[in-house]
């Protein structure tokens, strides 16, 4: 008997791992380029972004910012949309953010506080992605366009607004640092040994929102509405979804994520609001959706993977002169085409394999 | 003399689906050649590999008596077979004349070139009495004449052996009755037809020869002179098929919808349903009969929720439906489907279910909101065991709750989609086509169900182009044409010429 369609174990596992094994391999190439021996630099990527401690703990402080990008880009996916603008949305979740934080960080202990950034974090986030939102579902215009438009809309506007931010005499183009109540509590205070570290409370807030996404996209009718909608909107409507709120709300929910993601850059990091901040973790949101097939699990890997580049990269970077800073961007680039653009590359050629070895 | 086909052991395979088996038969040149079978008995697949799409896995074919290999549409026509397709292949806003140019230009001067085509083409049009103007716009013409231009194109093709998939799912009786005018003369020019239908009628009526599939073989080779409908029915199904389905005797109750003055305009202000009035009654199955595209599917559309009226009166169980007031229908289904309105779709993948779901989760499509838990998430328990209740009771198969439904036969994915609709247990249950691309025996199994509704005193709306289907089931028939009702009538005046003269827009006393 022949098999037709891939079972799920091998899209979801098998694929997603050829794909990363061919983007490392392509990396390994331009790393024999430079002149640098892959398999060393292999090892002290992978040691400094995993296995020493302190390294993890980076790696997992750079994925909790992922997890929300990847979970914003995801929730707007399960809907049928596709938002580009997590970047602009993390930004003025980050405004939202700072905004509640100045006016309230010399009042409100830490235990209101906190959850007042977050909540201005999410509203200023969600309001961003509501105006896309609002267009495409009562005008039709396309969320793609509409929302990387707003990523500039959000740049320049910042570029304006962080003047009014700025203390009289700062050079720093950034707001004032935020007093102590205002910090995320940190996750060394509680496990020693990741050394000095800015993982914080944000990771485990990520968690919690994989799962609550998880719950709500496939255990509840709402997730079921929201899937049928971007499935099938002709069918979601026989079946009674009132698709254009149903629109609206994936993209407030998708946009109040993006905005969340600020909280673990500023809150849980910098405190304090500065150009430019989010750094492109909007944009790798849309990797980690696709790698991770808006799946908890697999949005979890890839963030990860994606810190691990980054906090890896770096020290690879400051080891290895021959290897500039630049070469983890060019691996992440490489793995967006591996796993987005050219996800089912070995579809067709593993199906073939598991037919032979059926037959044989 | 040779004959005009000869399919040789032909195999071909899908996956794990064997679409034709060892078909082996011969089309004499100068017949009109039958080939029935239920859907997915294979015949769409022998004639997409006589005709090019497909190649086979193995087996020959022989055209006049060679031995050829068809690898593309276009060698297709150079050997002289033509096809014209159930989905007409037409460029709407071209007229008749380009659209027969279009792919055989003749170079870059067109104007001299189309001269001579118009030409030709209007002594095609006399000589086979094709009624068509060669410089009407396609969107213009009706069904049955768009569907004598793809005929015209084979023609001016110059194909000797043409190919027509189901050419009547689309046509009134008349239109029927004309195109089966211009096939016996195709027939008299010593031209080959291959007719691919499942309507046994119309078998009886104009084939010389038929061949039967069934699961991808030939299960039955006959001259049409010696067998009967009955006879073809069986080798169909592979079993014997009740021809009338047990009901109760006509016990109508209370009014349950009453339609008044029902008005719909489509943005551009033409007229899309005109003055539409009827009533349905509890414990009856009234059938809009008409050919598809005359308002039957926004009716549907407007008494499901999914389409506002531009006005008039729709009761239901005495009271008006909530139309009013709103600007856009969206939700609007939720709503009739709480007050008790039922609705098989007729587009069953457009509307009717979400492919990529499991057969489980389209279980409850439509009815989410009516399987959750205290904590307002899903009961998957009790989702499971309604939905392997109802694979049981409505024989689905397989009758595996976790296969995505796309996997499913049409007719299996029906079988899923009335289930989950009777189980819902309406008032008023709105069907629209429930058998199209769908086999017979299972096309028994929801007439069935259906009566069986009607029995349990559920007012039925039944909307179908198939009379057999509406004499199968109906207790009243409405026909519509161009957006209004033009005749109604009791099942016991039940006469095709005379609905198929309303169908055509002939109003009749």
């Amino acid at each position: 008997m022949k098999i037709t369609e891939l079972p799920r174990w091998a899209t979801a596992v098998v694929l997603p791992l050829l794909n990363l094994l061919s983007a490392l391999l392509v990396a390994a190439l331009v790393i024999r380029l430079l002149g640098e021996s892959p398999v060393e630099s292999m090892g002290i990527l992978i040691n400094s972004a995993i296995i020493n401690p302190e390294g993890l703990s980076y790696t997992l402080f750079y994925a909790s910012t992922f997890i929300f990008t990847g979970l914003a880009v995801s929730i707007a996916m399960k809907a049928g949309l596709f938002n580009i603008g997590g970047e602009g949305q993390m930004y003025f979740g980050g405004l939202g953010l700072t905004l509640t934080m100045l006016a309230l960080d010399h009042t409100l202990p830490g235990w209101l506080l906190i959850p007042a950034g977050m909540l201005g974090a999410a509203i200023f986030g969600a309001a961003w992605a509501f105006i896309p939102g609002y267009l495409q579902a009562k005008r039709g215009s396309h969320v793609v366009v509409t929302t990387i438009m707003f990523n500039f809309i959000a740049a320049d506007l910042m570029n304006t607004l962080i003047n009014k931010l700025v203390p009289v005499g700062q050079q720093n183009p950034a707001s004032r640092v935020f007093t102590d109540a205002a910090a995320m509590p940190r996750l060394n205070t509680l496990f020693p040994i990741l050394g000095d570290t800015p993982l914080n409370l944000s990771f485990l807030l990520a968690i919690a929102a994989l799962a609550i996404y998880g719950l709500m996209v496939w255990r509840s009718p709402w997730g079921y509405r929201l899937r049928a909608t971007g499935l099938n909107g002709h069918a979601a409507h026989y079946a009674g979804v009132r698709i254009s709120r149903m629109i609206v709300v994936a993209m407030l929910v998708s946009g109040a994520l993006a905005g969340l993601a600020a909280v673990n850059s500023i809150m849980g990091s910098t405190h304090y609001l500065s150009l430019n901040f989010p750094a492109g973790a909007g944009f790798i949101g849309i990797a980690i959706a696709l790698m991770g097939r808006q799946h908890p699990v697999g949005i979890f890997l890839s963030a990860v993977l994606f810190g691990a580049l980054i906090q890896g990269g770096f020290d690879l970077s400051l080891e290895k002169p021959n290897i500039p800073q630049e070469t983890f961007v060019f691996i992440q680039g490489l793995i967006i085409l591996f796993c987005g653009a050219m996800e089912n590359f070995y579809g067709p050629a593993l199906l073939k394999l598991l037919n032979v070895g059926k037959k044989g | 003399m040779q004959p005009a086909v000869e399919f040789r052991n032909i195999s071909k395979a899908f996956g794990r689906v064997q679409a034709n088996a060892d078909v082996s038969f011969t089309i004499a040149k100068g017949s009109i050649h039958g080939v029935i079978g239920e859907n997915g008995a294979g015949k769409s697949t022998l004639m997409s590999i006589l005709y090019g799409y497909y190649h086979a896995d193995s087996g020959q074919l022989l055209i006049d008596g060679h031995p050829r290999n068809i690898r593309t549409s276009n060698e297709a026509i150079a050997l002289g077979i033509g096809m014209v397709h159930q989905h007409f292949m037409l460029v709407e806003n071209m007229t008749v004349l380009d659209n027969v140019m279009l792919g055989s230009e003749g170079g870059f001067r067109l104007a001299s070139h189309r001269a001579a085509v118009e030409k030709k083409l209007r002594e095609i049009c006399a000589r086979y009495r094709l009624d068509v103007d060669p410089l009407a716009t396609i969107s213009n013409l009706s069904v049955g004449a768009q569907q004598r231009v793809e005929i015209l194109k084979q023609i001016y093709r110059s194909a000797e052996i043409l190919i027509l998939d189901e050419p009547t799912a689309v046509l009134t009786a008349q239109e029927t009755a004309s195109l089966f005018e211009i096939l016996r003369l195709f027939k008299e020019q010593g031209k080959t037809i291959i007719l691919i239908t499942h309507k046994l009628g119309e078998i009886m009526a104009i084939t010389d020869q038929v061949t039967v599939m069934r699961a991808g073989r030939v299960v039955g080779a006959v001259a049409t002179a010696d067998t009967s409908k009955e006879q073809l029915a069986n080798m169909m199904v592979g079993r014997p098929i009740q021809s009338e389905l047990p009901r109760a005797p006509f016990n109508p109750g209370a009014p349950v919808l009453t339609v008044d003055q029902l008005q719909l305009r489509d943005k551009a202000g033409v007229a899309l349903l005109s003055d539409i009035a009827f009533t349905l009654r509890a414990g009856e199955i009234v059938a809009i009969a008409g050919v598809s595209g005359n308002g039957q599917s926004e009716l549907m559309e407007i008494l499901s929720g999914m389409r506002l009226p531009t006005s008039g009166q729709v009761a239901f169980d005495g009271r008006a439906l909530p139309f009013a007031g709103r600007t856009d229908a969206d939700g609007l289904p939720a709503t009739f489907r709480q007050l008790g309105i039922g609705h098989v779709p007729e587009d069953r993948l457009r509307d009717g279910v979400i492919k990529d779901f499991s057969v489980e989760q389209n279980t409850v499509f439509g009815y989410q909101e009516r399987v959750k838990n205290r904590w307002g998430l899903f009961d998957f328990k009790a989702i499971g065991q309604r939905c392997n209740a109802l694979l049981t009771a409505f024989d689905v198969r397989p009758a595996d709750p976790d296969l995505r439904i796309g996997l499913l036969s049409g007719g299996n994915q029906q079988k899923v989609v009335i289930a989950r609709e009777v189980s819902a247990a309406p008032k008023l249950m709105l069907v629209g086509q429930p058998t199209r691309g769908v086999d017979i025996g299972t096309i028994e199994a929801i007439h069935t169900e259906l009566l069986k509704m009607r029995d349990a005193g559920v007012a039925i709306l039944l909307v179908s182009v198939e009379l057999e289907e509406v004499r199968a089931l109906a207790d009243r028939i409405i026909v519509m044409s161009g957006g209004r009702i033009t005749g109604e009538l009791n099942i016991e005046e039940f006469d095709t010429t005379r609905i198929g003269l309303l169908m055509g827009g002939m109003h009749t006393s």
